[in-house]
């Protein structure tokens, strides 16, 4: 059994490295075609594309819209949460329901309904509109975390900071925030990958501003290349050295 | 005013602005979107009309009906494959691997996850493709004469789903799994169940909460996803959404886009009430 377990779990390995390993291997590559024989080291694609102008443009945007458009998710998704936990109000299922549905609909869909709406009214595609669509997806997220981590010693913390005399600003900001904080960090830190890594949306309602994964998209077009391996490359270990910076600082302490 | 009505007052105006949000940029879109998918285009230009000509269309055009066809057989072998694959590494994972080692086994399980979606596809293009570390293998250890053609096939584009797949599903029955208490397979081992009918009876059956929830969202994903079929399935066999989005492209035929969009959520939502039963999300 132990043997069987290791050698499926070798082959599995395989299985899901194996694009990782070739796109970052031939991201060295020396010649113009990522294909084998292997000819490198060289970090020639690095350079090229950290000195393509356009590329880095649009990876500055995907850095905007998503840092911006999660924060907006969660500070939405963070005062529904808090307002339909507090107290029961008279159809909180149906406000529940609605907040989450957006969850079970196909990024293309919504691109699709946004662009329909944006055309009719005339606002043309920008990362303003890409924005818009990143916190539809991104809020149910926020809203779902968010609420599921409020408890009911949350209630009593709120309550007691009340009769205390703290204003609602200051049990927001002082009390319930800091109670909060890992599911805050969680929901917005899945907010921002979500929307970096968001194509359809993007592709949809963007037009001459474009986020990295548009970008990313065009280049493919000239067919295969050195150069796409390496920017894909670096936004991998950027991702990766961000996840294990945050699984040994915020999530380690949390666990203490 | 009582207390009770200024505390509600209060507690929904919390609520408000991710509701107008909601409305504004979902609810309102989606209505325009159905009311559109009854239009249809005269030349260039959209025509609001009230009739059902598109959804008619969908379903009695071949190319159309196709891609409903190719898509729903896609998802189809898609999930059922992950799962076979995902559970195993779940099991070993949360059963095999030592206790202080699992975080970090799953965090190298997924760690491809954080490659770009668009990347992760080309690098599969990479791999398959006639020139590529796969073939280039098979042909240097004399298992193949010459290339067979992958790419721009449907299995490429099931190969590439699966990769993406096998890794979310094993988040969630690996979640499903470490929350079971060992004693049910104690259990059934001291009533004298063999290893294998305690997997098949025992184990499984328990896990099956987190194998839905990962086998559900495994479906709403593939079946909407435009990217993977783009890149490694080739433009041979579309699936809704590459035709959804070559309405757009070619036609400008939003009417259209719209009809099948809808006819996309529709198989969705029934795909929901099939496994509604078994998803317990907030298990996961």
């Amino acid at each position: 059994m132990r043997i069987l377990s290791w050698f499926y779990l070798a082959l599995i390995f395989g299985f899901i490295f194996l694009p990782v390993v070739v796109l970052v291997l031939f991201s060295f590559q020396d010649s113009r075609l990522p294909i084998p024989p292997f000819d490198g080291p060289t970090l020639k694609w690095y350079v090229n594309v950290i000195g393509d102008r356009d590329l880095m443009a649009a990876l500055a945007n995907s850095l905007i819209v998503s840092l911006i458009s999660a924060a907006v998710a969660l500070t939405l998704g963070f005062l529904a949460a808090q307002g339909l936990s507090r107290i029961h109000l008279p159809g909180s299922v149906a406000m529940r329901g609605l907040m989450i549905a957006p969850m079970t609909v196909s990024y293309l869909i919504i691109a699709l309904g946004l662009l329909n709406v944006f055309n009719s009214i005339g606002i043309r595609p920008s990362l303003w509109t890409t924005g818009i669509g990143h916190v539809v997806i991104n809020l149910p997220l926020c809203f779902a975390i968010i609420f599921a981590a409020m408890g009911d010693h949350q209630k009593n913390a709120e309550r007691a900071a009340r009769d205390l005399g703290a204003s609602d600003m200051h049990v927001m900001f002082l009390v319930t925030a800091p109670m909060l904080m890992p599911a805050l960090l969680a929901a917005y830190f899945l907010s921002v990958t979500f929307s970096w890594d968001e194509f359809i949306i993007a592709y949809l309602l963007t037009r001459f501003d474009v986020t990295l994964p548009v970008e990313i998209w065009s280049m493919l077009r000239s067919g295969l290349s050195p150069a796409t391996n390496a920017i894909g490359s670096l936004v991998f270990l950027v991702s990766v050295a961000l996840l294990f910076l945050l699984e040994f600082t915020v999530f380690r302490k949390q666990k203490t | 005013m009582s207390i009770e009505k200024t505390e509600k007052i209060r507690a929904f105006g919390f609520v408000v602005p991710a509701l107008l949000w909601t409305v504004a940029f979902f609810v309102i879109p989606f209505a325009v979107m159905v009311v559109l998918s009854l239009a249809h285009l005269e030349g260039r230009d959209v025509v609001q009309t009230f009739d059902l000509g598109n959804y008619v269309r969908i379903f009695s055009e071949p190319s159309l009906v196709k891609g409903i066809v190719v898509s729903l057989e896609i998802t189809f072998v898609v999930t059922i494959v992950s799962v076979l694959l995902a559970w195993p590494l779940a099991w070993i994972i949360a059963m095999q691997v030592p206790k202080k080692w699992q975080r970090l086994a799953i965090m190298l399980a997924v760690l491809p996850f954080w490659t770009s979606y668009v990347v992760r596809s080309y690098s599969w293009a990479l791999v398959l493709g006639e020139n590529g570390v796969v073939m280039q293998t098979l042909i240097g250890i004399g298992i193949l004469d010459e290339p067979i053609q992958i790419m721009a096939t449907r299995t490429a584009t099931i190969i590439g789903f699966v990769h993406f797949f096998v890794m979310l599903l094993t988040l969630t029955i690996y979640s499903n799994l470490v929350q079971l208490s060992p004693n049910y397979a104690r259990a059934a081992q001291d009533l004298g169940a063999s290893i294998w009918n305690t997997m098949r009876l025992v184990i499984v059956p328990l896990t099956l909460p987190g194998i839905m929830t990962g086998a559900f969202l495994t479906f709403v994903l593939c079946i909407g996803d435009y990217i993977t079929p783009q890149i490694l399935g080739g433009g041979n066999e579309l699936t809704m959404p590459q035709l959804i989005m070559l309405q757009l492209g070619r036609r400008g035929d939003f009417p259209m886009a719209s009809a099948l969009s809808i006819v996309l959520m529709c198989i969705v939502t029934l795909a929901y009430f099939a496994s509604a039963r078994w998803l317990k999300m907030e298990r996961v």
